[in-house]
Protein backbone atom coordinates (compact mmCIF):
# COMPACT_ATOMS: atom_id res chain seq x y z
CA UNK A 1 0.00 0.00 0.00
CA UNK A 2 1.06 3.58 -0.56
CA UNK A 3 1.03 6.11 2.30
CA UNK A 4 2.31 9.67 2.48
CA UNK A 5 4.66 10.27 5.42
CA UNK A 6 5.66 13.90 5.92
CA UNK A 7 4.76 14.66 2.34
CA UNK A 8 6.80 11.81 0.84
CA UNK A 9 5.22 8.69 -0.70
CA UNK A 10 6.19 5.42 1.00
CA UNK A 11 5.40 1.86 -0.12
CA UNK A 12 4.64 -0.09 3.07
CA UNK A 13 3.29 -3.58 3.77
CA UNK A 14 -0.46 -3.72 4.44
CA UNK A 15 -1.21 -3.37 8.13
CA UNK A 16 1.89 -1.32 8.97
CA UNK A 17 1.24 0.52 12.24
CA UNK A 18 1.66 4.22 12.98
CA UNK A 19 4.42 3.16 15.41
CA UNK A 20 6.40 1.44 12.65
CA UNK A 21 5.96 4.34 10.22
CA UNK A 22 7.07 6.86 12.86
CA UNK A 23 10.09 4.72 13.74
CA UNK A 24 11.12 4.79 10.07
CA UNK A 25 11.56 8.59 10.17
CA UNK A 26 12.49 9.27 13.81
CA UNK A 27 14.42 7.34 16.42
CA UNK A 28 13.63 9.92 19.12
CA UNK A 29 12.17 8.27 22.25
CA UNK A 30 10.10 11.36 23.08
CA UNK A 31 9.28 14.84 21.84
CA UNK A 32 7.55 13.52 18.70
CA UNK A 33 3.86 13.56 17.78
CA UNK A 34 1.91 12.10 14.89
CA UNK A 35 -1.25 13.12 13.03
CA UNK A 36 -3.05 10.65 10.77
CA UNK A 37 -5.22 12.39 8.15
CA UNK A 38 -5.25 15.57 10.30
CA UNK A 39 -6.16 13.82 13.56
CA UNK A 40 -3.67 13.43 16.41
CA UNK A 41 -2.89 9.82 17.28
CA UNK A 42 -1.87 9.52 20.92
CA UNK A 43 1.47 7.80 21.42
CA UNK A 44 -0.23 5.08 23.48
CA UNK A 45 -2.29 4.18 20.38
CA UNK A 46 0.52 4.12 17.81
CA UNK A 47 1.07 0.34 17.96
CA UNK A 48 -2.63 -0.46 17.69
CA UNK A 49 -3.36 1.96 14.84
CA UNK A 50 -2.86 0.44 11.37
CA UNK A 51 -2.25 2.60 8.31
CA UNK A 52 -4.46 2.21 5.25
CA UNK A 53 -3.76 2.78 1.59
CA UNK A 54 -3.73 6.51 0.78
CA UNK A 55 -3.30 7.65 4.41
CA UNK A 56 -1.37 10.83 5.18
CA UNK A 57 0.83 10.71 8.27
CA UNK A 58 2.55 13.79 9.68
CA UNK A 59 5.33 13.27 12.24
CA UNK A 60 6.39 16.46 14.03
CA UNK A 61 8.88 17.53 16.65
CA UNK A 62 10.09 20.76 18.25
CA UNK A 63 12.68 22.88 16.46
CA UNK A 64 14.16 26.32 17.12
CA UNK A 65 11.55 28.98 16.49
CA UNK A 66 9.47 31.87 17.75
CA UNK B 1 3.70 45.37 46.68
CA UNK B 2 6.52 47.63 47.84
CA UNK B 3 10.03 47.34 46.53
CA UNK B 4 12.31 47.88 49.47
CA UNK B 5 15.64 46.51 48.39
CA UNK B 6 15.64 47.16 44.66
CA UNK B 7 15.21 43.50 43.72
CA UNK B 8 12.32 41.91 41.90
CA UNK B 9 12.45 38.60 43.75
CA UNK B 10 9.03 39.14 45.33
CA UNK B 11 7.52 40.04 41.99
CA UNK B 12 6.72 36.88 40.07
CA UNK B 13 4.92 36.76 36.75
CA UNK B 14 1.83 34.56 37.12
CA UNK B 15 0.29 32.95 34.03
CA UNK B 16 -2.75 30.74 34.65
CA UNK B 17 -1.62 30.17 38.23
CA UNK B 18 1.99 29.31 37.34
CA UNK B 19 4.74 31.54 38.71
CA UNK B 20 7.77 32.65 36.73
CA UNK B 21 10.61 34.55 38.37
CA UNK B 22 11.77 36.08 35.11
CA UNK B 23 9.62 38.44 33.09
CA UNK B 24 11.68 37.85 29.98
CA UNK B 25 10.40 35.04 27.77
CA UNK B 26 12.92 34.15 25.12
CA UNK B 27 12.30 32.55 21.77
CA UNK B 28 14.79 30.12 20.28
CA UNK B 29 14.39 31.22 16.65
CA UNK B 30 17.30 32.62 14.69
CA UNK B 31 20.27 31.36 16.72
CA UNK B 32 23.24 30.42 14.52
CA UNK B 33 24.05 27.33 16.61
CA UNK B 34 22.87 25.35 19.62
CA UNK B 35 25.92 26.55 21.55
CA UNK B 36 25.11 30.22 20.92
CA UNK B 37 21.50 29.52 21.86
CA UNK B 38 22.55 27.82 25.09
CA UNK B 39 24.75 30.77 26.10
CA UNK B 40 22.06 33.32 25.23
CA UNK B 41 19.32 31.48 27.10
CA UNK B 42 21.52 31.22 30.18
CA UNK B 43 22.46 34.91 30.05
CA UNK B 44 18.82 35.94 29.58
CA UNK B 45 17.71 34.29 32.82
CA UNK B 46 14.52 33.18 31.05
CA UNK B 47 12.38 30.40 32.50
CA UNK B 48 10.13 29.90 29.47
CA UNK B 49 11.20 29.48 25.86
CA UNK B 50 9.34 29.14 22.58
CA UNK B 51 9.90 26.38 20.04
CA UNK B 52 8.21 25.67 16.70
CA UNK B 53 6.68 22.38 15.55
CA UNK B 54 8.00 20.97 12.27
CA UNK B 55 8.27 17.66 10.44
CA UNK B 56 11.03 15.50 11.90
CA UNK B 57 14.30 15.63 10.00
CA UNK B 58 15.88 12.15 10.09
CA UNK B 59 19.28 13.76 9.43
CA UNK B 60 19.04 16.26 12.33
CA UNK B 61 21.82 16.11 14.92
CA UNK B 62 20.96 17.42 18.41
CA UNK B 63 17.60 18.80 19.45
CA UNK B 64 16.60 22.14 20.85
CA UNK B 65 14.74 20.12 23.49
CA UNK B 66 18.08 18.77 24.75
CA UNK B 67 19.31 22.35 25.24
CA UNK B 68 16.17 23.33 27.14
CA UNK B 69 16.46 20.26 29.34
CA UNK B 70 20.10 21.06 30.14
CA UNK B 71 19.22 24.66 30.96
CA UNK B 72 16.13 23.70 33.01
CA UNK B 73 13.86 25.97 30.96
CA UNK B 74 10.17 25.25 30.38
CA UNK B 75 9.03 24.89 26.81
CA UNK B 76 6.36 27.03 25.16
CA UNK B 77 5.42 25.56 21.77
CA UNK B 78 4.12 27.98 19.16
CA UNK B 79 1.92 27.59 16.09
CA UNK B 80 4.20 29.66 13.86
CA UNK B 81 3.56 29.23 10.16
CA UNK B 82 -0.17 28.55 10.53
CA UNK B 83 -2.54 30.61 8.38
CA UNK B 84 -5.89 29.19 9.52
CA UNK B 85 -7.56 28.32 12.80
CA UNK B 86 -7.69 24.68 11.76
CA UNK B 87 -3.95 24.48 11.13
CA UNK B 88 -3.18 26.22 14.41
CA UNK B 89 -5.46 23.97 16.45
CA UNK B 90 -3.96 20.78 14.98
CA UNK B 91 -0.42 22.11 15.50
CA UNK B 92 -1.22 22.96 19.13
CA UNK B 93 -2.61 19.47 19.72
CA UNK B 94 0.51 17.90 18.20
CA UNK B 95 2.68 20.10 20.41
CA UNK B 96 0.76 19.06 23.50
CA UNK B 97 1.19 15.41 22.55
CA UNK B 98 4.90 15.76 21.73
CA UNK B 99 5.92 17.98 24.63
CA UNK B 100 3.43 17.22 27.37
CA UNK B 101 2.42 20.83 27.99
CA UNK B 102 -0.92 22.62 27.80
CA UNK B 103 0.80 25.93 27.14
CA UNK B 104 0.65 27.24 23.59
CA UNK B 105 1.78 30.46 21.98
CA UNK B 106 -0.98 30.85 19.44
CA UNK B 107 0.11 32.39 16.16
CA UNK B 108 -2.20 32.60 13.16
CA UNK B 109 -0.69 34.87 10.54
CA UNK B 110 -2.37 36.52 7.57
CA UNK B 111 0.49 36.47 5.05
CA UNK B 112 4.22 35.90 4.75
CA UNK B 113 4.98 39.50 3.85
CA UNK B 114 3.84 41.16 7.08
CA UNK B 115 3.57 38.09 9.35
CA UNK B 116 0.76 40.04 11.03
CA UNK B 117 -1.91 38.08 12.90
CA UNK B 118 -5.22 37.34 11.15
CA UNK B 119 -7.64 38.50 13.85
CA UNK B 120 -10.64 36.44 12.67
CA UNK B 121 -8.76 33.15 12.51
CA UNK B 122 -6.91 33.99 15.74
CA UNK B 123 -10.07 34.41 17.82
CA UNK B 124 -11.60 31.28 16.27
CA UNK B 125 -8.50 29.21 17.11
CA UNK B 126 -8.30 30.69 20.62
CA UNK B 127 -11.89 29.69 21.35
CA UNK B 128 -11.34 26.12 20.20
CA UNK B 129 -8.10 25.71 22.14
CA UNK B 130 -9.49 27.21 25.37
CA UNK B 131 -12.45 24.81 25.09
CA UNK B 132 -9.95 21.96 24.69
CA UNK B 133 -8.14 22.84 27.92
CA UNK B 134 -5.13 24.71 26.56
CA UNK B 135 -3.47 27.64 28.30
CA UNK B 136 -3.58 29.97 25.32
CA UNK B 137 -1.09 32.83 24.93
CA UNK B 138 -2.09 34.57 21.70
CA UNK B 139 0.28 36.64 19.59
CA UNK B 140 -1.96 39.53 18.56
CA UNK B 141 -2.08 42.90 16.87
CA UNK B 142 -1.66 45.98 19.06
CA UNK B 143 -5.44 46.43 18.99
CA UNK B 144 -7.11 46.99 22.38
CA UNK B 145 -10.47 45.70 21.14
CA UNK B 146 -8.99 42.48 19.80
CA UNK B 147 -7.00 42.03 23.01
CA UNK B 148 -10.21 42.33 24.99
CA UNK B 149 -11.95 39.75 22.79
CA UNK B 150 -9.07 37.31 23.28
CA UNK B 151 -9.30 37.75 27.03
CA UNK B 152 -13.09 37.26 26.90
CA UNK B 153 -12.75 33.90 25.14
CA UNK B 154 -10.47 32.73 27.96
CA UNK B 155 -6.88 33.36 26.90
CA UNK B 156 -4.44 33.27 29.83
CA UNK B 157 -2.52 36.33 28.57
CA UNK B 158 -2.47 38.64 25.58
CA UNK B 159 0.69 39.22 23.59
CA UNK B 160 0.47 42.34 21.42
CA UNK B 161 3.23 43.01 18.94
CA UNK B 162 5.51 46.02 19.26
CA UNK B 163 6.10 45.93 15.49
CA UNK B 164 6.31 43.19 12.83
CA UNK B 165 8.20 40.00 13.70
CA UNK B 166 11.94 40.30 13.24
CA UNK B 167 11.76 43.97 12.20
CA UNK B 168 13.58 45.41 15.22
CA UNK B 169 11.43 48.55 14.85
CA UNK B 170 10.56 48.64 18.55
CA UNK B 171 7.13 49.69 19.84
CA UNK B 172 5.39 51.57 17.02
CA UNK B 173 2.23 52.37 18.96
CA UNK B 174 2.95 52.84 22.67
CA UNK B 175 -0.47 54.44 23.14
CA UNK B 176 -2.27 51.26 22.08
CA UNK B 177 -0.06 49.16 24.32
CA UNK B 178 -0.99 51.42 27.24
CA UNK B 179 -4.69 51.07 26.38
CA UNK B 180 -4.34 47.28 26.34
CA UNK B 181 -2.53 47.30 29.69
CA UNK B 182 -5.13 49.58 31.32
CA UNK B 183 -8.03 47.25 30.57
CA UNK B 184 -6.41 43.82 30.74
CA UNK B 185 -7.30 41.37 33.49
CA UNK B 186 -4.64 38.91 32.32
CA UNK B 187 -0.89 39.44 31.84
CA UNK B 188 0.12 41.55 28.85
CA UNK B 189 3.29 40.28 27.20
CA UNK B 190 4.89 42.50 24.57
CA UNK B 191 5.79 40.14 21.74
CA UNK B 192 7.66 40.85 18.52
CA UNK B 193 9.52 43.73 16.96
CA UNK B 194 11.91 44.64 19.76
CA UNK B 195 15.37 45.62 18.58
CA UNK B 196 17.41 46.50 21.63
CA UNK B 197 17.36 46.84 25.38
CA UNK B 198 15.66 50.24 25.53
CA UNK B 199 12.68 48.76 23.64
CA UNK B 200 12.30 46.09 26.31
CA UNK B 201 12.58 48.68 29.09
CA UNK B 202 9.90 50.81 27.40
CA UNK B 203 7.54 47.83 27.17
CA UNK B 204 7.85 47.29 30.89
CA UNK B 205 7.56 51.02 31.66
CA UNK B 206 4.31 51.09 29.66
CA UNK B 207 3.00 48.49 32.11
CA UNK B 208 3.49 45.24 30.25
CA UNK B 209 3.90 42.25 32.56
CA UNK B 210 6.59 40.59 30.45
CA UNK B 211 8.45 40.71 27.16
CA UNK B 212 8.86 37.95 24.58
CA UNK B 213 11.70 38.31 22.11
CA UNK B 214 14.04 36.19 20.03
CA UNK B 215 15.83 37.71 17.07
CA UNK B 216 16.83 40.88 18.93
CA UNK B 217 19.08 38.50 20.90
CA UNK B 218 19.77 35.59 18.58
CA UNK B 219 20.73 37.80 15.62
CA UNK B 220 22.65 40.39 17.65
CA UNK B 221 26.40 40.49 17.04
CA UNK B 222 26.99 39.16 20.56
CA UNK B 223 23.82 37.22 21.47
CA UNK B 224 24.73 36.36 25.07
CA UNK B 225 25.67 39.98 25.78
CA UNK B 226 22.40 41.23 24.29
CA UNK B 227 20.53 38.58 26.30
CA UNK B 228 22.06 39.98 29.49
CA UNK B 229 21.14 43.50 28.37
CA UNK B 230 17.53 42.43 27.83
CA UNK B 231 17.42 40.76 31.22
CA UNK B 232 18.54 43.97 32.94
CA UNK B 233 16.28 46.12 30.77
CA UNK B 234 13.20 44.10 31.68
CA UNK B 235 14.08 44.27 35.38
CA UNK B 236 14.86 48.00 35.14
CA UNK B 237 11.70 48.79 33.22
CA UNK B 238 9.61 46.82 35.71
CA UNK B 239 11.13 48.66 38.67
CA UNK B 240 10.60 52.01 36.94
CA UNK B 241 6.95 51.17 36.32
CA UNK B 242 6.44 50.20 39.94
CA UNK B 243 8.32 53.27 41.16
CA UNK B 244 5.98 55.58 39.24
CA UNK B 245 7.51 58.00 36.78
CA UNK B 246 7.23 61.77 37.18
CA UNK B 247 4.67 63.54 35.03
CA UNK B 248 5.99 65.03 31.81
CA UNK B 249 6.14 68.85 31.80
CA UNK B 250 6.47 71.30 28.94
CA UNK B 251 8.90 73.53 30.84
CA UNK B 252 11.77 73.10 33.22
CA UNK B 253 11.24 72.80 36.97
CA UNK B 254 14.28 73.48 39.14
CA UNK B 255 15.14 70.91 41.74
CA UNK B 256 17.47 73.28 43.63
CA UNK B 257 15.81 75.93 45.80
CA UNK B 258 15.86 79.53 44.63
CA UNK B 259 15.74 80.71 48.27
CA UNK B 260 19.03 81.46 49.92
CA UNK B 261 20.95 82.34 46.77
CA UNK B 262 24.02 84.45 47.45
CA UNK B 263 23.76 88.03 46.31
CA UNK B 264 26.30 88.48 43.52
Amino acid sequence: MKVIVNGEPHELPAGTSVAAAVAAVSAAPSGVAAALNDEVVRRASWEATPLRDGDRLEVLTAVQGG
Amino acid sequence: MTVTDGTTRDDALVIAGEEFGSRLIMGTGGAPSMQVLREALTASGTELTTVAMRRVDPAARGSVLDVLRECGIRVLPNTAGCFTAGEAVLTAKLAREALGTNLVKLEVIADEHTLLPDPIELVEAAEQLVDDGFVVLPYTNDDPVLARRLEQVGCAAVMPLGSPIGSGLGIRNPHNIELIVERAGVPVILDAGLGTASDAALAMELGCDAVLLATAVTRAQAPATMAAAMRHAVEGGRLARRAGRIPKRRHAQASSPFEGLASM
